[in-house]
């Protein structure tokens, strides 16, 4: 089948890119390959991995979550105002996470119970969630959370250049992983994407299969707005702003189709290094921020563009050869 | 190219030994047709047989591998669709494609209005035009009337109108009955009848033989890429036109059977959905067989989508083996035992880009889950084993069903549902669009499935199908049950009469 052929020439290539883009940045840039910078690049990747996560899944099943950016800075912003407040961090963080719960449940009830696009109301919320973020802590940088904390978020493991927050993203994943490619749950993901109406007829509980999801996307996006105040020792209102373009790329670059129902999380997770990888390198090379979005951004159209292309030729091919 | 004068008109539109192949698959062998002016011509054969091959290479889809195109006896090349429809070759689908917020007379003119000064559309005169068209057909349609809300025998026949704007002299009709009901059927017949009269070959193709002995005075049947026989229908049979279709003896299209009902499995009780249905009481026992005759519109589609929990309802009460439903819950619907065979197999019975293994699996991730984990092994022997048992023909089990025949991926919906083990089984049109083989396989099974005590409820628009099958018929009329017709009592006139609202209930 050309459909699956370009599918696995996807997955090659994003891999290979990979491996081609490691290789020749140990080789040819300077400071890539010192412990030191292999650390930075894996704890600067692991809010987009994280986000990542839940992302696939949703894009798996034909929607998707803009809002996670926001939903992440709304949470690190409601962090700063609490811990100002005084509040122990053991209270705050439960709290943000069960704030991240209720934006995931405003979107998903908007999509499933109103029926909008959820590429719609997402945008909307991504507004909404920042919006609402400058108001929790106006222009505040909160900064003095406890040190263990600190450590967590930004530390090593032992001498290595490990850091010490890959482990529970590495429990994540699998979790992820299962539930995705193991479990009569994440087949029914796939069965959604591919066909939500057939999958209705089968018994699968469309709307609230979705709500799930984006309750976790949510979950996991306040999760990683915690980790990013702590990981650079700083909650402010625009923390990771725009982090859902750099997200919403690795997971099309790693090969899940975006009208749903084709991926795998390995080639989602290959995306999100690949990505922060190359983002990276030009921070070494000290190509500017404002290019570095411009690249993004130019990846995720590719993106979306190479399979259909691959898909045009693939009948052309057939075309012309019956 | 002369013609003595005995041998009537000269075809308008003729195949002369035409050969296309497909990558090995060889569609079309050494194939001739003639289409003459005045003439239905019927096209038959199974599904795969090559009649959408020859239909698209009429209309200037595919380009023959060998031999020729001839119009007017003129060897002619149509290097696209736009080619053959400038030389008069309308095609009209079974899914007809009209742009549901403009008029029918916006549709038929599109793209080609007739136009005032400074090139602003006339309307007037395309209204004039279109109502013209509809006088030429002799129908009703009313040229300002958008085509959303058009039933698809209307859309159909503006479909016809708009060839007929493009004066084609030649018009095919690929499987235009599919999804009429009988009403609409003998209305778009009088429209062919008309077209005739005035001179146009027209060539038909329908899986319901009764069509093509109504409509037709020639036949061209094709099996496996090659024409088996073109000649006159005066005289031949059914049975003689499915020989030549299948090249065998065909088992009987409605199997013989005798009902052992046992108690009731689906109980449906003043069922009610505002604007849609309203107060519909039927019982389906074990072991039998219920016919849901009625129009298109009449609501039996929504009554099934009700039952099996796809929309809710308003009132009424829905039981399964003595088990309530809750509304709205198809999973609880299948827990409870009930499987939908849905209407539209490509949208609500299959996920078209997943593989058979997958769609049979579908109905199958609880039961075959172990611990909460998929068991790849379980669903793997539960897919192949039921796609044997159901003769699905296919090249790998992962293969997508989009790649399947019509007929296949009919058994595929099938052998999804039977896999649950179902206690009721509740079919939509089980057999639309399949050809007359299969067609007979799905009967077959069905008796076979009430023999083993399975309730099933069989909604169709192809009557002699309802009172072949059925132990039961029930009419609908507008949203209402208008009849229930017990089998010995069941004639064509008896559920006409009921499902046009002409029988006192």
């Amino acid at each position: 089948m050309p459909e699956s052929l370009t599918r696995a020439i996807r997955w090659d290539t994003v891999v290979g890119t990979l491996l081609i883009v490691l290789l020749l940045s140990f080789g040819f840039v300077d400071g890539f390959g010192n412990a030191l910078n292999l650390s930075f690049l894996i704890g600067n990747t692991l809010p987009i991995a994280l986000i990542a996560l839940p992302m696939t899944l949703l894009v798996v099943s034909g929607e998707i979550d803009l809002s996670v950016a926001s939903t992440a800075g709304l949470s690190g912003a409601v962090m700063g105002r609490l811990w100002n407040a005084g509040l122990p961090i053991e209270t705050i963080i439960p709290l943000c996470l069960l704030l991240g719960v209720v934006c995931g449940l405003l979107n998903g009830l908007l999509v499933t119970r109103l029926g909008l696009p959820s590429l719609a109301v997402t945008i909307g919320t991504l507004a909404a969630y920042r919006g609402v973020a400058q108001i929790v802590l106006g222009s505040d940088a909160v900064t003095d959370f406890p040190p263990r904390y600190l450590d967590f978020a930004a530390g090593r493991l032992g001498g290595t250049f490990v850091p010490r927050a890959l482990v529970p993203f590495l429990v994540l994943l699998a979790i992820a992983v299962v539930v995705l490619h193991a479990t009569p749950f994440g087949r029914s993901l796939f069965a959604i994407g591919a066909g939500e109406e057939a999958a209705w007829f089968a018994g699968i509980r469309v709307r609230r299969t979705k709500l799930l999801l984006f309750v976790a996307t949510g979950l996991m996006s306040a999760l990683t707005g915690v980790f990013w105040a702590l990981h650079y020792a700083s909650a402010r209102y625009d923390n990771a702003t725009g982090l859902e373009l750099s997200v919403v790329a690795a997971v099309l670059l790693g090969g899940i189709d975006f009208d749903g129902g084709r991926g795998t999380l390995g080639g989602a997770i290959a995306g999100v290094f690949l990505l922060g990888a190359l983002q990276n390198v030009m921070s070494l090379e000290d190509v500017s921020a404002q290019s570095q979005i411009v690249v993004t951004g130019v990846l995720l159209v590719l993106s979306v563009l190479g399979p259909r292309v691959a898909r045009q030729i693939a009948v052309l091919r057939a075309q012309s050869s019956g | 190219m002369t013609h003595p004068p005995d041998t009537g008109p000269a075809p308008v539109l003729a195949l002369k030994g035409v050969s296309k192949s497909f990558g090995a698959v060889r569609a079309l062998r050494d194939v001739s047709l003639e289409l003459l002016p005045g003439e239905v011509h019927a096209l038959a054969g199974e599904n795969g047989a090559g009649k959408s091959t020859l239909i698209k290479t009429l209309a200037g889809v595919h380009r023959p591998d060998a031999g020729q195109v001839l119009l007017d006896g003129e060897p002619v090349v149509f290097h696209g669709p736009g080619d053959a429809r400038d030389a008069g070759i309308a095609v009209i689908y079974q899914e007809p494609t009209l742009f549901p917020d403009l008029s029918i007379a916006e549709n038929i003119f599109m793209g080609r209005q007739p136009r005032r000064a400074l090139g602003r559309i006339d309307h007037k005169a395309t209204r004039a035009a279109t109502a013209a068209l509809m006088r030429r057909l002799g129908v009703g349609l009313d040229p300002d009337r958008p085509a959303r809300g058009l039933s698809i025998a209307d859309q159909q026949i503006v479909e016809i109108a708009k060839a007929l704007s493009f004066d084609a002299r030649v018009l095919i009709m690929d499987e235009p009955t599919a999804a009429l009901t009988g009403s609409e059927v003998a209305r778009l017949f009088g429209v062919v009848r008309t077209l005739r009269e005035q001179g146009t070959a027209v060539l038909f193709i329908s899986h319901r033989l009764e069509e093509i002995f109504r409509i037709c005075q020639k036949v061209t049947t094709l099996r496996d890429g090659t024409r088996i026989a073109s000649e006159t229908l005066d005289k031949m049979t059914e049975d003689d036109l499915v020989r030549r279709m299948v090249g065998r003896e065909l088992a009987e299209l409605y199997p013989e059977r005798r009902a052992q009902t046992g108690d009731v499995a689906l109980g449906v009780r003043r069922l009610t959905r505002e604007g849609v249905f309203t107060d519909v009481s039927f019982e389906v026992r074990r072991g039998e067989i219920v016919g849901l005759a009625g129009l298109v519109g009449a609501g039996r589609t929504e009554v099934a989508r009700a039952v099996f929990g796809i929309d809710r309802w308003d009132a009424g009460e829905v039981e399964v083996a003595g088990r309530r439903l809750p509304k709205g819950a198809p999973s609880a619907a299948m827990a409870a035992g009930l499987a939908l065979v849905p209407e539209d197999r490509r949208a609500q019975g299959l996920v078209m880009d997943l593989s058979i293994e997958r769609n049979i699996g579908l109905t199958g991730l609880r039961t075959t889950a172990r611990a909460g984990l998929m068991d790849r092994g379980a669903e793997r022997s539960r897919s192949l084993d039921w796609a044997v048992r159901l003769q699905v023909k296919y090249a790998r089990i992962a293969d997508a069903v989009s790649t399947l025949s019509g007929g296949n991926q009919q058994k595929v919906v099938l052998a999804k549902w039977l896999a649950t083990g179902p206690k009721v089984l509740i079919v939509d049109e089980p057999t639309r669009g399949i050809d007359v083989g299969t067609k007979a396989e799905v009967h077959r099974l069905l008796a076979e499935l009430a023999a083993d005590g399975v309730a099933v409820l069989m909604i169709s628009s192809d009557l002699p199908e309802i009172l072949g099958m059925a132990d039961r018929v029930l009419v609908m009329h507008e949203g209402r049950i208008s009849a229930e017709i017990p089998r010995a009592d069941a004639t064509e006139e008896s559920v006409l009469a009921a499902a046009t609202g002409r029988a006192a209930a």
